[in-house]
């Protein structure tokens, strides 16, 4: 009916007319939320869409554009996730190897930075050649800053108003949460926090079983990337494929993204959001510990043999004192426990002062499973990524592998 | 059914269609209930001026309110609990709070430098208390003119209802400022009544001078109140759909507890960067340096959404449905 129809316009008629035009209003809040939902569904999908057109380039030729670059100038903005499949206990700070004796305090930095291993976690880097790096992490109204410049390592953590201070000499100038870490190494160094340490991580166990190829490009944090691709070629370990985007100017690996073979999310996850190669400004390194905050000295003895041992992304068994067995991705590293004992699992009975409660034995189990073959019987530990078979009779069995690898290896050290 | 549909999606040619119809039985009521909202009232379009009284005698009716004092009251008193409540802590000279760095953010600095106990206070406040108080007043502000009874001789005045909504959010808006103001001062007071002042520690471990930190804390409290502004929204919309003051506000209130538990839950992860409480706590990074912007200006974007979507809702709402009190 047409409203102007005037012989028969009735009062329903411009009612219905009225209501009309008061239904349209609701377009309005209706549409603006629609044009809000299309803009969050739709620019990422166009932004990933565009993969820059980069010249043809082998992987051997990649690795080696990674091995030659020489950007020692970066500062910027890292996301890095972590899921390992653990029930979090207060991040995994628990389970970190303490900074000697507990001497370094909350804001030590190895207690500290154990807890990037879970969880996720937004990360600012700056770095200026060797001497001078920076790395903050950002949490909710805190922040946790390490600071290398020259011989002076400074950390502070916001939340509790601690500082850390350590002289370090030749051997600490290593490039900050990078640089070719080594199982013992100084604690912010063993434990990879940016994708160019965990890159490197990952390539060192490039061997013949391993294959490399190229696939592709991305753009990552704004730059063109090529994206480099691992996977091992040996059946029976966890690691699915990692995939290293790297910058396709100047060679610096922009993000690290490992899945596991079980499928499912990436273990680790780790990139660039923002990235500059510029000279970061001086006075970014510079660090007084603020009024008020209590400082800790570490004479950086304590940390010689301690720390920094424990958690490894790579599968190339930098346990000290551990004997690696099998070669490439399915080595696994064995470890005996001082006593002889299998410790979350020691038999009842023996009383001696090891020996756990069974409130405590009966949670520890739940979180391993028990299996059973040559080697005698055991407890097998999972995470997502690392799995860890622990024998009753005390010798530990760790490795990116699954629980089958695992137990043959047990069955083959009989 | 054509043409209706088109007069529907404009708003001025409908009263051309009504007033060009001959006059029935119902016609005068129907010119009569669009008097305030239609091309009549733009032609003759009062001073701005006017607009701004409109808007001050909005603000000067809330502000009055005893509920709204005691609503001030209450976000006063809170930095100053909190201020009392460190200095007997650290009163034989131990830190404020577990040396984890647990509690309430900014707790621990409070010792050092009292203008920290305005992020220590913003940070208590900003989850519960100051929503909650915005919540009252933008869910009291058409709803309880309704409830009252006052809301028809508000619209007596030619006005408009878009120009009354305007100016009612306005005043919630300006709620929101004077509220954030009211816990800053308090918790400046108290801090520089109780606690040294004097150069500020960043949270990246940086010093800034007093005056700096200063200018950020009256930054921070800007942030806070515009974090509020797509709460206001929401209890402005919530507010135009029920006559009943009480229930507004206890809706507008509920629904926020809701939204912050919601944001607590970790397998909601997906959702929860929609939620407009799930960036209020970034307010924190105007304290790193340098500032990190990336929630900051994702908080702002999604309060500039929330407004958008329950602003013209509330618009919508309010000037489509049939005042009856």
């Amino acid at each position: 009916m047409a409203p102007n129809d005037s012989a028969h316009t009735t009062e329903e008629a411009r009612d219905l007319v009225a209501g009309r035009r008061k239904a349209a209003r609701y377009l309005v809040p209706v549409g603006v939320a629609g044009v809000a939902a299309a803009t969050i569904g739709l620019v990422p999908a166009l932004a990933a869409s565009g993969d820059p057109d980069l010249p043809k380039i082998s992987a051997q030729q990649l690795i080696e554009k990674i091995a030659a670059s020489d950007a020692q100038q970066l500062s910027g903005t890292a996301k890095i996730k972590t899921d390992l499949g653990l029930p979090s206990f207060g991040g995994l700070g628990s389970f970190a190897p303490k900074g000697g004796d507990g001497k370094g305090g909350s804001a030590s930095p190895d207690s500290k930075l154990m807890e990037l291993a879970s969880g996720s976690h937004t990360v600012r880097v700056a770095a200026d050649g060797p001497d001078k790096q920076k790395l903050s992490v950002l949490d909710k109204a805190s922040e946790y800053s390490i600071v290398h410049n020259g011989d002076d390592v400074w950390a502070y953590d916001s939340a509790s108003n601690e500082v850390y201070h350590s002289k370090r000499g030749a051997d600490g100038k290593k490039e900050l949460g990078g640089g070719p870490a080594k199982g013992h190494g100084k604690a912010p160094e063993s434990l990879p926090t940016t994708p160019k340490a965990l890159a490197e991580q990952a390539l060192k166990a490039v061997d013949p079983t391993t294959s490399v190829t190229v696939d592709g490009t991305s753009h990552v944090a704004g730059r063109d990337a090529y994206q480099l691709v691992i996977k091992p070629k040996q059946s029976g370990t966890t690691v699915g494929a990692i995939r290293i985007a790297v910058d396709a100017k100047n060679g610096v690996p922009l993000k690290f993204t490992l899945t596991p073979s079980g499928g499912g999310k990436a273990v680790i996850d780790a990139g660039f959001t923002k990235v500059d190669f510029g000279k970061p400004a001086a006075s970014t390194f510079d660090f007084a510990p603020p009024k008020g905050a209590k400082v800790t000295q570490d004479d950086g003895k304590a940390h010689a043999d301690k720390g920094g041992r424990g958690f490894k992304g790579s599968p190339d068994g930098e346990f000290k004192g551990a004997n690696v067995i099998g070669k490439g991705w399915n080595s696994i590293a064995r470890l005996d426990v001082p006593g002889g004992k299998g410790i979350p699992t020691a038999p009842s009975g023996k009383g001696g002062k090891g020996d756990v409660p069974p409130e405590a034995r009966k949670f520890l189990d739940s979180l391993g499973d028990k299996v059973t073959g040559k080697f005698g019987s055991g407890t097998v530990f999972k995470t997502r990524l690392i799995n860890a078979l622990v024998t009753d009779d005390g010798k530990v069995f760790v490795g990116a592998v699954n629980k089958d690898a695992l137990v043959n290896a047990a069955n083959a050290a009989k | 059914m054509s043409r209706a549909e088109v007069n529907a999606t404009e708003d001025v040619s409908t009263d051309v269609s009504t007033s060009a119809a001959p006059p029935g039985p119902g016609a005068a009521r129907a010119t009569e209930a669009h008097v305030p909202d239609g091309p009549s009232v733009e032609s003759r379009r009062p001073s701005p001026l006017w607009a701004l009284g409109l808007f001050r005698s909005e603000l000067v009716t809330v502000v009055r309110r005893w509920r709204t004092l005691a609503l001030l009251g209450v976000l006063a008193a809170v930095p100053i609990l909190i201020g009392i409540a460190v200095k007997i802590e650290t009163r034989g000279g131990g830190t404020a709070g577990p040396s984890g760095g647990d509690g309430p953010a900014f707790i621990s600095q409070v010792t050092n430098n009292g203008l920290f106990l305005v992020f220590a206070g913003l940070a208590a406040t900003l989850p519960v208390f100051l929503p909650m108080a915005i919540g009252v007043v933008a869910g009291d502000s058409i709803a309880g003119e309704a409830n009252s009874g006052t809301l028809r001789y508000l619209l007596v005045a030619p006005a408009g209802r878009t120009r009354l909504l305007l100016a009612k959010y306005a005043s919630v808006l300006a709620f929101c400022l004077l509220a954030t103001l009211v816990v800053a001062a308090s918790a400046l007071a108290v801090g520089a009544l109780l606690f040294p002042l004097g150069e500020v520690t960043t949270i990246s471990g940086t010093q800034i001078s007093f005056a700096d930190g200063l200018v950020r804390a009256l930054a921070i409290a800007g942030l806070v109140a515009l974090s509020l502004t797509g709460m206001a929204a929401l209890g402005l919309f919530i507010s135009t759909l029920t006559g009943s003051g009480v229930a507004a506000m206890a809706a507008t209130v509920g629904l926020l507890i809701t939204v912050q538990i919601l944001d607590q839950i970790p397998q909601l992860h997906a959702i929860q960067p929609y939620l407009f409480p799930h960036y209020w706590l970034s307010f924190a990074d105007l304290l790193r340096v340098p500032v990190y912007w990336d929630q900051l200006v994702k908080n702002l974007e999604l309060q500039a959404l929330y407004v958008a979507v329950f602003g013209s809702a509330a618009w919508a709402r309010f000037t489509a449905k049939d005042i009856t009190a």
